[in-house]
Parts: structure tokens; sequence; C-alpha cells
């Protein structure tokens, strides 16, 4: 197997990696399918910024999954997995046909992702909250080992209510963890509505910055604006947090509309609605 | 004067934390840390605003680069220890047995068990041995709940030189230990560190008549509930066992126990339901096992205010206690 390091930053046309993050929305209809239910908007909200991380910023080494001098990435909102798992495979870290067994019964491709099942998956998640500290943890065990990684941690914007998160960004603000970067996917919408409903949390950058973090807000689905984020982030003599402001359901147009297909299933006459719509950008 | 002779008070009857941890000798965790952390380069030791409670800072002022304090925010610190652990660290988190097991079920099954972390955790003051601090400070669930984690490892340190011995024989297990540890003041039952077998309990003493497997503060108590029963009529010989792995747990010791004395007695500082008992009547009843048995463990509810060794006498966790139930159990 190519042993091959993906250097952090890479170069990658813009417009290629907008592509990247249709793609990640068609392979995720593709996987929702097999399951007859998912997560289809949580992958939307993100999918451009999983493009950027997997595609330019990470520095990743696929034929060696746990190389200790990797980029972390951890997934706080483990329910959208389901749109990291087609990119690992394509990176080669497993084979694509595990894709195609995707929660069927002994898959180790679960709604939640198992780093122990998962080759590139860096962390389990799925109880929303962990995964901050967790990335806190790498970060000390960087600094501790003199290893030059960064941890990058998405988490959501419904997550932010959970207490452990601000325990969390209080100990990367005491300990000073310029090489953890965190960002918040603030789609705006929870299972049960608008965040600023169910449980108001702005403003997100105000209270990041009260914690002794740096922080900038972004468009979320600006491929430009994604990329000139990672770089600054990667700069900050702090932790930082971009929050990127999002749309759950990108790029579907009948998902932008409603918090509804957090968790659904497209029936044969709305995923073809749904590709087309997708398609129709990818081939323009 | 030195600032610490400055600080010490000046009446003998006073005491504050730093003053009284000297009396507290059987908590042990730092010494062995400090010795291990000399040859073992990647172990890292957590606290949540304990250290000066379980002696950790003294690992602080040797290993201060080594030593991470997450203020009051256990979950935060389970989850930190599993990041660190997951970077090729042995991380050794430690608070009160309470926060440990209730408080942080589930950063420790999710973050450790599930994720198969190196992360041992040092759960001191379990029990009631925190006394009048009452219920909120008390661990009395805590076996039940670590013993139903996947991956997990549960031992239980009698004395100080048995958590020595645990965190040694236990430093290298693949996936999380919970390390059950008291308040610092039993009477030692170990002469030396012992040197333990995964998986195994210690015979302290043989005995024809009865078997008493007891762990934690139990193990001590039962050696004099053997006492008395060899010293008084009718005179008893009692086999006791020390229960310091409770995951895996000794099934050999247990079945051995029942053929050869016919009765066993559980002794722990414990809720009767799922703990040491239940897991050494599951062995029994699996192998189809007739033996007279009993769980002598603390009553199904919350327990009184009052300090600990009144609590220990209160609820029978003594050799006078284990005595009478024991001879309850066989009848005579």
């Amino acid at each position: 197997m190519d042993n091959a390091i993906l250097p952090r930053n890479r170069a990658a046309d813009p417009r290629m990696l907008e592509k990247k993050a249709d793609w990640i929305r068609l392979e995720t209809i593709r996987l929702v399918e097999i399951a007859k239910s998912g997560h289809y908007s949580s992958v939307f909200s993100c999918a451009e910024m999983f493009a950027a991380l997997y595609y330019h910023t990470l520095r990743l080494k696929p034929a060696d999954p746990r190389w200790p001098d990797r980029d972390r990435f951890l997934l706080g909102k483990g329910h959208a997995a389901i749109g990291q798992y087609p990119i690992l495979a394509e990176l080669g870290y497993f084979p694509e046909d595990w894709l195609d067994t995707y929660t069927r019964l002994g898959s180790p491709l679960g709604d939640h992702p198992d780093m122990n099942k998962v080759p590139g998956c860096d962390f389990s998640s799925g109880s929303i909250g962990h995964n901050l500290s967790v990335g806190v943890g790498m970060a000390l065990a960087a600094r501790l080992q003199q290893r030059d990684f960064l941890t990058w941690v998405m988490i959501g914007d419904g997550e932010l209510a959970e207490g452990q998160v601000w325990e969390a960004a209080m100990a990367a603000g005491h300990y000073g963890l310029s090489n953890l970067i965190g960002i918040v996917d603030a789609n705006g919408m929870g299972l049960d509505g608008n965040t600023e409903d169910v449980m108001n949390i702005e403003p997100i950058a105000a209270k990041f910055e009260s914690f002794g973090w740096s922080t900038n807000e972004i468009d979320g689905h600006d491929m430009q604006a994604v990329l000139a984020a990672f770089d600054r982030a990667q700069q900050s003599d702090r932790p930082h947090m971009i929050v990127a402001r999002t749309k759950k359901g990108k790029g579907v147009g009948f998902m932008e509309t409603t918090p509804y297909w957090h968790l659904g299933f497209l029936g044969p006459a709305d995923k073809a609605v749904a590709v087309a719509e997708i398609q129709e950008r990818l081939d323009a | 004067m030195t600032i610490a002779e400055l600080e010490k008070p000046l009446d003998p009857a006073s005491w504050n934390i730093q003053t009284s941890m000297p009396k507290l000798t059987a908590l042990t965790m730092s010494a062995e840390l400090e010795e291990l952390a000399e040859r073992r380069p990647e172990l890292v030791v957590l606290t949540a605003d304990l250290a000066s409670s379980n002696g950790l800072d003294s690992f602080q002022r040797r290993f201060p680069d080594r030593f991470i304090n997450t203020g009051i925010a256990e979950q935060n610190m389970m989850s930190i220890a599993a990041g660190l652990a997951a970077s090729g660290h042995i991380a050794y988190v430690s608070t009160f047995a309470s926060f440990a097991s209730l408080l942080c079920a589930e950063q420790v099954r999710t973050d450790l068990a599930y994720t198969r972390q190196k992360v041992r955790i040092l759960s001191h003051h379990a029990g009631i041995s925190m006394g009048f601090y009452g219920t909120s400070h008390h661990a009395v669930e805590d076996i039940a709940i670590t013993r139903a984690m996947g991956h997990m490892t549960v031992v239980s340190a009698c004395d100080g030189n048995a958590i020595r011995g645990l965190i040694r024989s236990t430093i290298d297990i693949d996936g999380p230990v919970y390390i059950r540890i008291g308040r610092g003041a039993e009477k030692p039952v170990y002469d030396d560190v012992p040197d333990f077998t995964h998986g195994r309990f210690r015979t302290l003493r043989d005995g024809r008549d009865a078997t008493i497997i007891a762990t934690g503060i139990g193990v001590k108590a039962a050696l004099d509930a053997a006492d008395i029963l060899a010293d008084t009529a009718p005179r008893l010989s009692v086999r006791v066992l020390d229960a310091a792995y409770i995951k895996p747990i000794d099934a050999d010791a247990i079945r051995a126990a029942a053929r050869e004395t016919g009765a066993i007695l559980t002794v722990e500082e414990h809720n009767p339901h799922g703990g040491l008992g239940g897991a050494v009547a599951e062995i029994l009843a699996e192998g189809g096992i007739a033996v007279r048995f009993a769980r002598h463990a603390l009553p199904d509810e919350y327990a009184l205010v009052a300090p600990p060794t009144h609590l220990y006498r209160h609820y029978g966790l003594t050799g006078d206690g284990i005595a009478t139930a024991l001879r309850t159990l066989i009848g005579r």
C-alpha cells in the first residue's frame, strides 16, 4: 500500500473541493438508502468543511491510520459520520466495499463512528458533548510528547447545550492550547427545531472568547471563507474556534426549509429530486 | 521561619488538610506512581482539585509537567484522560469514588471502556469511608456499575501495600482499570507489597469450616473475625480470601472454597446488589454448587451520618459483626 503522507494545507482547487462536498452529499444519500434511516441534513451542513479538511487541511497518512504525527479530527457530532466514511474509503483507509455494509449486522460502520473499527477515525463519538474534552487530552499529549500535530474537533451548535463542552473550553483556555482547533457547525437546528428556540446558545463566538479562545465567524458553505478560516486557525497563539454559520440540509432545496430532515429516509421520488439537484451542480 | 512552618497550626489539637496527610499512611498512590513514572515516560496523572486530599500533590511536585489538574470537572477529566490515552499515554485519573463511578459513569463507559483506553481510575474514599460527609460522598454502587462495563477490569485494595501492588500489576492491562481505594486510614493487611496475579484472589488464611471472601476494608475485618472465631467456642477454622480482583473474578477459588469449606460469606462495603457478593453468587449458581452462602454488605438504603469507624461498627463491618454473621450462616 502507498505509504505516502498527505501534507498539511496541500494545494487544492476550491472548485474541486466544492464538488467533493456535493459528492459527500450524494454518498450520504446512497448510504442512507442501505440503512433506511440517516442524518442527511447534519452532513449537508458540514459537507464543505469535511471536503476542505480531508482534501486540503489535515496532515494524514491513510496507510498508517495511527501514525503518531497525523493531525487528529474528532467528530463530536458523531451522527454525521455517514459523511465521513466515504471520504475515508476514498482516501484508502479501508476498502470502498465496506460502505456497502453500512449499519448491517457486524459492519464496522455504524451511525456513530467507532475508533477501533473504522481506520481513520481518531476517536469514537455519539454521546454529544464529550469530544472537545477528548481533543483537549490529545492537544495536551502533543505538548507532552513535543509533537506538532494539530487536533481539530467539530461540534454542533446544539451540542453547545452540553455542560461538558464548557468544561473543555475552560481547560483549553487555561492550558493555552494553540494546537487545538474547534469548529462549530452552527446550522441553527437541533432535532426539535431552531436552536435559538429550544435552548439559545448565542453569542457563540463571544462565549468562547471569554473562555480564552480566539474565534472567527464564517459562512460554512463559502469554500474560500472556509479555507481562509482553516488557515487562520492554525496561526493562533491560543485555542481557536471557528463558528461556521451553515444551513441544515444545505444543497437540497426541500431539506433546507425544515428541521425534520435531521433524521429521515427519502423514498424513490424524493431521492430522485434530491440527487438531480446535486448532480446538476456537479455537472455544471 | 519557612512559609511551611508559618502555615502550621499553633495548637497541637488543630489540623488542616496539609497537616493531616501524613496520618493517612495507606494513601500510597503517589509514592507508587512516582516510582513507576521514573521508568514509564508515558505515565501521566490527573486529578480534579483533590491533589491535597489524595496525596498526589507529591507527584505534582516531582513531575509537574506530567500532572494535570482539571479543577472540579470530573467528567472533563475522564474524557481528557481518554484523549491522552488515545495518544499513547497511560493516564491515572483520581477522584472520590462517588464522582468517579456515578458522576462520570457515562464518560467512563463510553470514552474509556468502549474505546478500550489505558486509563486507570484511582477511585478513593470508596464505600462509606467519607462518613458524615453523607450520601453525596459515599460510593456503595461503584462495583456494580463498573463490573457491568465491557473491557473494564475492577480491582479493590484493602490497604496501602495492596494499592501499590494493584497499581503495579495492572499497569499494562489493555483497557481501563477501576481501582477501588479507601480513605487512607486502613490498618495494614500486607507487610510488603503483594504480588497480585491477574484475576486471582489471595489466600490470607486457610480454614476448614467456612470461607470469608472479603474486599477493601472487609479484608482486615475478616481476619479479625477469623481470630475471634478461632478463639471462642465453638471454635471455627475460617479461610480468608482477599478479593483484590473482582473482575475478572477468581472462579476457581470460589469453587474450591465451596467444595472444601462448605460455607461462603462475602464481605464488602457496598450495596448488597451487584457487588462482590453478587459476583460470587453468579459463579456458585452457574456452577450448580449448593453451599451455605450469605452476603455481608451494607443494607439497600443510604447510610446514616457518623464518623466512618462508628458506621463500620453500626453496620457490622468489623471483626465482631462478621463473626456474628458467619455463625448465623453456618448455625454454630
